[in-house]
């Protein structure tokens, strides 16, 4: 696919000091802006995209034409206004839509595949930062994102306490679980185990481990979706037969919708990029920074937060959400919180859940008239 | 908006931060915040009330007084407000000491079993009282706990808690309730409302 004549990219030329040791530098962050910047340029909204998000955040997506991943949220006179605001997204490091990453080359022209620095969530977010002084913005309306968009939400406002005056982080975690871990591993795992992987160099032996980043999409989805709305869309249907097969083609619905699913995957992601990301998810542990006291990371913020999270999101539970409300409330920050009834799993953020989206437009409007 | 609010609001100074709980749909967390530039945050169970708290741009958490109470620290409110709502609980005494140690002081009003309505609703009809105050039937109301205006005024001497004002409430009348009157405001007034510290 030829993505860089759609691309708007910020080369980064100032050095960053990685987590990992390492600096990059002269690197490049692939970005998108929706709306305009208003004169005052208190109107930007800064978007962090999840797992295998990018910066197309709405309207057509150029390189895959598809519609962009938080269409229902984002747009004119949807829950986040263009009309009203300025929405920059970039794609993170360690991506694969034009932002440094492992499909990259190196120095010496070789594709850097393993050999890329391992990212954290706190790199991505470093990173990302450049992007206020690019368009001259001092301080964001509000930052938000759902899932591992949640966790750059919260790793941004902890080292940038005031650079925004609202924080948004939906279903996501102050601290990758060993469930997630364990699920994120299973993925890594059906990617490095297809021979076509070639210990991630993949690109200069013309092979692609399609299959098994294909499984890892498949194994994957079914964390994004609830039980209850699996048995509801697919329950036992067969595809397009009358009866069982005796075989081990797709009977049924939801056999064949999941081999679809890592099949169109397979045709935008880059594998090296998925293990990269899912390690820096997996990495991330925000409490572990402040020496396990959370409150500690928001503890030079006067943002106004509003957390939501969604009672079928099994992945980034509830719970985990009023985690984050607990430390916010001991240190006397200004929260709110709100879990949403959906039955549509933790994917429910990025689907049309009026009850989610109502809240977001009513606490970003009225957030904003406080202006 | 409704009396007893006015009263409640008449109590809180200007510039201070509140919380209020079970603030349903925030028209009290409104009017604070509106007229009194009070700091005002809400907890409420409902969903549906909490949409309509963000709707008006209030900050409310989700949650429940009886689990949710406690991840606040000491006094870090200077009050918390407690409107009709302590009867409903499972421990309204563990609520109430919760409220006294999140907040300097604690504004609570409790609907009054020992109304003279409810009295004689009892003693003439023989069927559970049905009031303003207390709307719902005997197998749909909330309510758990129900005292009267003297049971709780005894409790929180019992417990040793001062109080600072305490008020009864009939419609649009509101006086003071003494030791002296205590009989005869638990008699005539349907909500006493309790401004108290521990």
């Amino acid at each position: 696919m030829n993505i860089e004549k759609n691309i708007k990219t910020l080369i980064v030329k100032k050095p960053l000091k990685l987590d990992c040791g390492k600096t990059i530098k002269d690197f490049p962050i692939a970005y998108e802006t929706y709306g305009t910047l208003n004169s005052k340029k208190n109107n930007a909204i800064l978007v962090f995209h999840a797992l295998t998000g990018d910066q197309f955040v709405t309207g057509i997506n150029p390189v895959t034409n598809k519609e962009g991943w938080w269409n229902y949220a984002v747009g004119p006179d949807k829950a986040i206004d263009t009309n009203k605001y300025f929405v920059i997204c970039s794609n993170v490091i360690g991506g694969c839509m034009g932002s440094y990453g492992p499909s990259h080359k190196d120095p010496e022209q070789n594709v850097f595949g393993t050999n890329f620095p391992v990212i954290t969530i706190n790199d991505m977010v470093n990173a990302q930062y450049n992007l206020l002084e690019h368009f001259g913005i001092d301080k964001l309306f509000c930052i938000t994102g759902g899932s591992m968009g949640g966790m750059q939400v919260l790793q941004f406002i902890s080292n940038f306490p005031d650079k925004s005056k609202t924080v948004i982080p939906i279903a996501t975690t102050s601290s990758h679980s060993a469930q997630n871990i364990a699920f994120n591993e299973l993925g890594r795992q059906a990617i490095t185990a297809d021979s076509d992987w070639k210990d991630g160099s993949y690109a200069s032996n013309k092979a692609n481990p399609g299959k098994g980043l294909a499984v890892a999409r498949m194994a994957a989805h079914i964390t994004y979706l609830s039980k209850k709305g699996l048995q509801e869309k697919f329950g036992r249907k067969l595809q397009e037969r009358e009866d069982l097969k005796f075989g081990f083609d797709a009977d049924f619905q939801i056999e064949s919708y999941l081999r679809y699913q890592g099949s169109v995957f397979v045709d935008r992601f880059d594998a090296n990029s998925y293990l990269y990301i899912t390690r820096a998810m997996d990495y991330f542990d925000l409490a572990k920074q402040f020496n396990g006291n959370l409150s500690d990371a928001f503890i030079n913020t006067k943002a106004k937060f509003f957390i939501i999270s969604f009672t079928s999101d099994w992945l980034y539970p509830t719970q985990e959400n009023k985690d984050i409300v607990i430390a916010l409330n001991s240190i006397g920050a200004d929260v709110g919180f709100v879990e949403i009834e959906s039955d549509k799993g933790h994917d429910s953020f990025l689907l049309d859940v009026p009850d989610f989206l109502g809240a977001l437009k009513n606490f970003l409007d009225k957030s904003y008239d406080e202006n | 908006m409704k009396n007893e609010f006015k009263v409640i609001a008449d109590l809180i100074e200007k510039d201070k931060k509140v919380l209020d709980v079970g603030c349903a749909d925030g028209t009290l967390m409104k009017f604070l915040k509106d007229n009194k530039n009070i700091n005002i945050r809400g907890l409420e169970i409902s969903k549906e009330k909490v949409q309509e708290c963000i709707a008006k741009g209030l900050t409310v958490i989700e949650g429940n007084a009886e689990k949710d109470l406690k991840q606040f620290p000491d006094k870090s409110f200077d009050y918390v407000v407690l409107s009709q709502t302590l009867q409903a609980f499972l421990n309204p005494e563990l609520v109430l000491d919760e409220l006294l140690r999140v907040g300097k002081r604690a504004v609570i009003t409790i609907p009054n079993f020992g109304y003279w309505k409810v009295r004689f609703h009892l003693l003439f009809k023989g069927t559970m009282p049905i009031t303003k105050t207390l709307p719902d039937e005997w197998y749909n109301t909330p309510n758990l706990h129900m005292c009267t205006i003297k049971d709780f005024f005894h409790f929180i001497k019992s417990k040793k808690i001062k109080i600072f004002k305490s008020l009864a409430l009939n419609d649009l009348n509101t006086s003071l309730i003494n030791d002296s009157n205590l009989g005869v405001k638990n008699l005539f007034a349907d909500l006493g409302i309790f401004l108290i510290e521990k």
